[in-house]
């Protein structure tokens, strides 16, 4: 993943990933979701270059990018942390718990920490009420999750 | 007079035969199949609140406002999404139903600014209404949330979610705090346009309209058809004509004076103002739709440079003098009349409009058929669709278009051969993506990648981009292949067609001469692409053709025009819905104007000037004799001027200088006349030449009738007194009756029915019908009393349809080493014709001059960059413009518009013409290109000289 890349290679790289789904029925989310594997993000030079692959309009490429909030425009931090923010955590502390977090590393939701390390997300749901307050680390899952166990994690993501 | 208000039924008709009986509010009522119930219940006069709904777009069921409460069906389903069903009873006002409305509607009021007296929307808000018709009281919410309307909070602090106002595009507003995020602006651009420019960006609370990607309004796709804004149930989306007067108080329906198309519009003012013009849905051709041109470019009619005074002079050297009515009328009658004393009657003649009305039209070939006493008529049809008119009228017996525009929709297969819909006839190209979205075929014949060839949803699939000038070879090597392969349709050619001619017809196609294969390297068409073309057209299930000027401007577009309808018949695509041949026509009333006898010789409705019966019919009413001999036409009148024999012309509403092909010779032609009568809103390049100008009158200020390119008789109305004085009606019969003409018309209507009185095709056309029926398509008179959509249904108008050869010749334009790349001409969407009207529009921010479009190859070989000067130089001239580099032009062509005086494209086109009728060959022309500084020096000679022509003396 790089953080800058030339538009002209965005273009490019985007158009192979297009070309290796145009065969798909519904081409659109897979293709989006390879670009923003691929770039850490979806850049707008990207979602030009699959509209034209899908001879779909520019508008209605951007509207099903930005219906998805996974889908980013900048590219992340090395790491992602996603705190939920749905009924059943906030009812066991989930608010005090990402307040907390939210202090610690001195950055709002949706911000990246000055040093690139962590991206703060909220989530609405990780289906894991069962063990809630529930957060997700990158692709890995944490429930039952106190200010310890919180800080444990983002220290991790210091390594 | 009062506004009209069309009733809005919430969700599109349904076509289906069968109905259904349910119960509404306690009252039987009958549909259609596939009807929603809230339709059916607008059917019996009952609204059911609703803001996503409306019936120009499909139903979306998200605003929760028309909820209905069905019997034995739990909670309460939205009633535009509910198809009717039989025996359903339904409630559409229960205390629940008021409740959950009344809910929702505070829910939509704590989002929404609080202006309503100051909002230009006042009067005309279906969120005002709704909030009415549910009897909102209270907004328990407050306004103090998160909020799109406030810029700053209570604290001071920034709104984020607050978004300002995009004023980007010239003719209406984007407002993102008054959107509800109905979608319905989203979806008419989808649905009723096809452009798919907006979206809905973000999700719940943070949903808001985005055009483009997240762009403003003027850099989008957006194309301003302004169908988004007519949608808006709020002023979100709103005309700035409105916001800056007010809303209208009286409505007019009329008809567009823009292209061949020919919508229906309300003209809705306010007083004698103009506030906004909006597509009438019961128009029969446009049915509610409009493009950036009839909707908003109307500015023309009170620009600054419209001349009001009529104007004479001595010598086109002096300046112009503003005089009276009489003084011009005597001074123009007097000089006619010295030139018909001195060099015969034949050295005067007339050219009529394709813009002014069929009554104006009529007039003017009338002036000269009885007043003049000679031929000497033509019209701008000439270089356009004369070929059409030849060539549909040797093969099927009539020159016109055999569908209604309501045809494409039944059409499996369509061939668009030399034209650009979406440019020239965007309401048609609305209709036609719509058709091509539900799963019709694609075929275009073009030498350009014009828009249709691949836009959102909509891919063609053949491009045959030929060479330019191949036309005939390619229609012919499609005949080859449906002829050679056993595609025709035999049964219909034995029926309707000489059995006799289309064997010997099929016998000269089938050489292996005209074979894809033979003729490859001729066209540049792989022969491959072309076979499966022919076969898809052939056995594809309906297939209709439309073509553009890109037939008929060549010189051998009679012959095109033939090949296209000998495929026609070839494969039976002719005499029902969903078939057919259908010649675009560039301007609002080219078919009237050729429909009215504007040819050297023919007299109205096509009859041969040298056929004693109809002269005597005209005769009869006129009470003149008719000269038996054709008269002259555009470019032989320009010939006899130059040799010294042609001395008059008067010119109504057409710019010969700036239209007609090889302009230095139109020039020497001009200026070799005594008398130019130039009868226009502007001073346009014609009136350079001209000793009297007659100021004309808009399609705003007159009442008559325009025919669009479905034979279509719309009625014209006066919406306002003509700012000049008269109609243009008026003023021919003024001059006639200065040269001892004798006319007494007091009302178009009266013209009319002298027309029906002398035309068979118009028989039974009067404005008592037009006022009944909306509309009528000729022909109109006893055996089809309320006109015909489709012709040709039961057999040809000539009686048997007729094959004829279609030998290819090559034009006489050839490239070489001098002249190597092959220049074509056309249209962009936000211009029209030479540009006189759109050029003084806000139009000119799409277009503000004519761009060169040329290959990259050929553009790297001449150190051509994006954007550089370059100089254009055939054989007949030289101009210079900026250049484009893209590949929708082939490597070889060169593309560019006519719509600027200041480029002047036509010194650069010959005076090469086509063979049958001298239309003249403006779309192929040998050049070279270029780079260059600036403007060549005979573009500022030009110049200089339009400033000098256009002085008016300032008055004593």
């Amino acid at each position: 993943m790089e953080l800058q890349v030339p538009e002209m290679d965005v273009a490019n790289r985007t158009a192979a990933i297009a070309d290796g789904h145009l065969q798909d029925e519904g081409p659109l989310l897979p293709i989006l979701h390879d670009v923003q594997r691929d770039f850490g993000c979806v850049p707008d030079a990207a979602l030009r270059v699959i509209a034209d692959k899908l001879n779909l309009s520019r508008a209605e490429v951007h509207g099903v990018m930005s219906f998805y909030h996974d889908f980013r425009q900048e590219p992340a931090g090395r790491h992602v942390l996603r705190i939920c923010r749905a009924e059943a955590c906030q009812s066991v502390g989930g608010e005090a718990l990402a307040e907390g977090v939210r202090k610690a590393l001195g950055i709002d939701w949706h911000e990246t920490t000055p040093d690139g390390r962590i991206t703060l997300e909220p989530v609405y749901c990780l289906g894991l009420c069962s063990c809630a307050p529930a957060a997700m680390f990158d692709d890995e899952l944490h429930g039952r999750l106190d200010e310890a166990a919180l800080a444990d994690i983002v220290l991790e993501a210091g390594r | 007079m009062s506004l009209i208000k069309e009733t809005d039924y919430g969700t599109p008709a349904s076509e289906s035969e069968n109905t259904v009986t349910l119960s509404i509010d306690g009252f039987e009522v009958t549909v259609p199949e596939g009807t929603s119930v809230m339709r059916a219940a607008m059917e019996t006069g009952i609204q059911i609140p609703k803001l996503c709904a409306t019936d120009m777009v499909d139903a979306f069921g998200s605003c929760r406002l028309c909820l209905v409460e069905i019997e034995g069906r739990r909670g309460t389903p939205s009633s535009c999404t509910t198809p009717a069903e039989s025996g359903m009873v339904v409630q559409t006002q229960t205390g629940r139903l008021k409740d959950i409305r009344r809910g929702v509607m505070e829910l939509y009021i704590s989002d929404h600014p609080l202006d309503c007296l100051t909002c230009a929307a006042n009067g005309d808000c279906e969120l005002q209404d709704m909030a009415g018709a549910v009897g909102l009281r209270d907004v328990r919410y407050g306004y103090d949330g998160g909020n799109h309307v406030k810029q700053r909070d209570g604290g001071g602090e920034v709104n984020a979610r607050f978004m300002p106002k995009d004023e980007s595009n010239p003719y209406f507003t984007y407002d993102p705090s008054k959107c509800i995020v109905c979608s319905r602006c989203v979806r008419a651009c989808e649905e009723v346009q096809g452009t798919f420019a907006l979206t809905i960006e973000g999700r719940g609370f943070g949903s808001r309209v985005s055009p483009g990607m997240h762009e403003s309004f003027l850099n989008s796709e957006c194309v301003s058809c302004g169908a988004c804004v007519q949608a808006c149930p709020t002023a979100t989306l709103q005309e700035k004509s409105v916001i800056e007067i007010g809303q209208p108080e009286h409505s007019v329906v009329t008809t567009c004076a823009y292209c061949g198309v020919g919508c229906s519009f309300k003209a809705e003012m306010r007083g004698q103002e103009l506030v906004r013009m909006v597509p009438y849905k019961d128009g029969k051709a446009n049915h509610g739709h409009s493009c950036v041109k009839g909707r908003f470019a109307y500015g023309y009619a009170s620009h600054k440079d419209r001349i009001l005074n009529p104007m004479i002079r001595e010598r086109i050297t002096d300046p112009w003098k503003e005089v009276s009515w009489d003084e011009a009328l005597s001074f123009a009658a007097n000089r006619l009349r010295a030139i018909q004393y001195e060099h015969g009657k034949e050295s005067i003649g007339v050219i009529t409009s394709s813009r002014c009305t069929n009554e104006e039209t009529y007039l003017v070939q009338k002036l000269t058929r009885a007043v003049f006493l000679n031929n000497n008529t033509d019209t701008c049809a000439r270089v356009c669709h004369s070929p059409t008119g030849y060539g549909l009228g040797q093969t099927f017996g009539t020159s016109a278009g055999t569908q209604d525009f309501d045809s494409v929709e039944q059409a499996d297969v369509v061939l668009v051969i030399g034209a650009n819909p979406t440019d020239g006839h965007p309401v048609f190209a609305s209709r036609l993506k719509k058709r091509l979205r539900q799963g019709a075929k694609l075929i275009v014949v073009d030498p350009r990648r014009i828009d249709l060839v691949r836009t959102p949803h909509v891919s063609a699939a053949h491009h045959l981009a030929l060479r330019p000038g191949t036309n005939v070879a390619v229609v012919t090597a499609l005949a080859h292949v449906i002829v050679t392969e056993g595609l025709f349709d035999e049964e219909f050619i034995r029926t309707r067609c000489d059995w006799d001619e289309f064997q010997e017809y099929a016998e000269f196609v089938a050489d292996v001469a005209h074979a894809p294969e033979t003729v490859e390297a001729l066209t540049g068409v792989p022969a491959a692409e072309l076979r499966a073309a022919a076969r898809l057209y052939a056995r594809g299930g309906n297939g209709a053709i439309y073509y553009g000027l890109g037939v008929t401007e060549h010189s051998q577009g009679s012959t095109t025009v033939i090949g296209i309808a000998n495929l026609a018949m070839l494969t039976g695509n002719i005499g029902r819905p969903g078939v057919g041949v259908n010649p675009l026509r560039g301007q609002n009333n080219v078919q009237g104007s050729c429909d009215m006898g504007s040819f050297p010789h023919e007299l109205p409705g096509y009859r041969h000037v040298n056929n004693a019966d109809v002269r005597d019919v005209f005769e009869e009413v006129w009470g003149v004799s008719i000269s038996d001999e054709p008269g002259l036409r555009i470019p032989n009148m320009l010939d006899a001027a130059v040799e010294g024999t042609f001395k008059g012309l008067y010119c109504q509403g057409e710019d010969i200088l700036q239209s007609d092909p090889d302009t230095k010779h139109v020039s020497a032609g001009l200026a070799a006349m005594d008398c130019v009568i130039v009868h226009d809103l502007f001073l346009n390049e014609t009136s350079h030449y001209a000793h009297v100008f007659l100021p004309g009158s808009t399609f705003l200020e007159k009442d008559g009738t325009f025919t669009n390119a479905e034979r279509r008789i719309n009625r014209v109305r006066k919406v306002m007194a003509p700012k000049n004085g008269y109609a243009d009606w008026e003023v021919t019969q003024l001059l006639a009756n200065a040269m001892g003409g004798g006319w007494s018309y007091t009302h178009p209507s009266q013209i009319m029915d002298e027309i029906a009185a002398t035309t068979p095709s118009f028989a039974n056309v009067s404005y008592q019908l037009l006022e009944e029926k909306g509309s009528v398509q000729w022909p109109c008179n006893e055996s089809t009393p309320v006109g015909s959509p489709v012709m040709h249904v039961d057999g040809f108008v000539r009686g048997k349809g007729r094959f004829i050869r279609t030998d290819y010749i090559a034009t006489d334009e050839k490239t070489g080493p001098r002249f190597p790349l092959l220049l074509t001409t056309g249209r962009i969407l936000s211009q029209y014709n030479v540009g006189a009207q759109t050029r003084r529009t806000e139009n000119v921010v799409w277009h503000d001059e004519d761009i060169l479009e040329i290959h990259p190859h050929d553009a790297e070989t001449r150190g051509v960059k994006e954007g550089d000067w370059v100089k254009l130089v055939s054989r007949s001239g030289e101009t210079s413009l900026r250049a484009s580099l893209t590949d929708r032009v082939s490597p070889g062509v060169v593309y560019t518009t006519f719509h600027h005086p200041t480029t002047q494209a036509n010194v650069i086109t010959t005076d090469y013409s086509d063979w049958a009728t001298n239309c003249p060959e403006y779309k192929v022309t040998a050049v070279q290109v270029s780079p260059s500084n600036g403007p060549t020096d005979w573009q500022e000679q030009y110049e200089e000289f339009s400033v000098r022509a256009r002085r008016i003396e300032a008055a004593e």
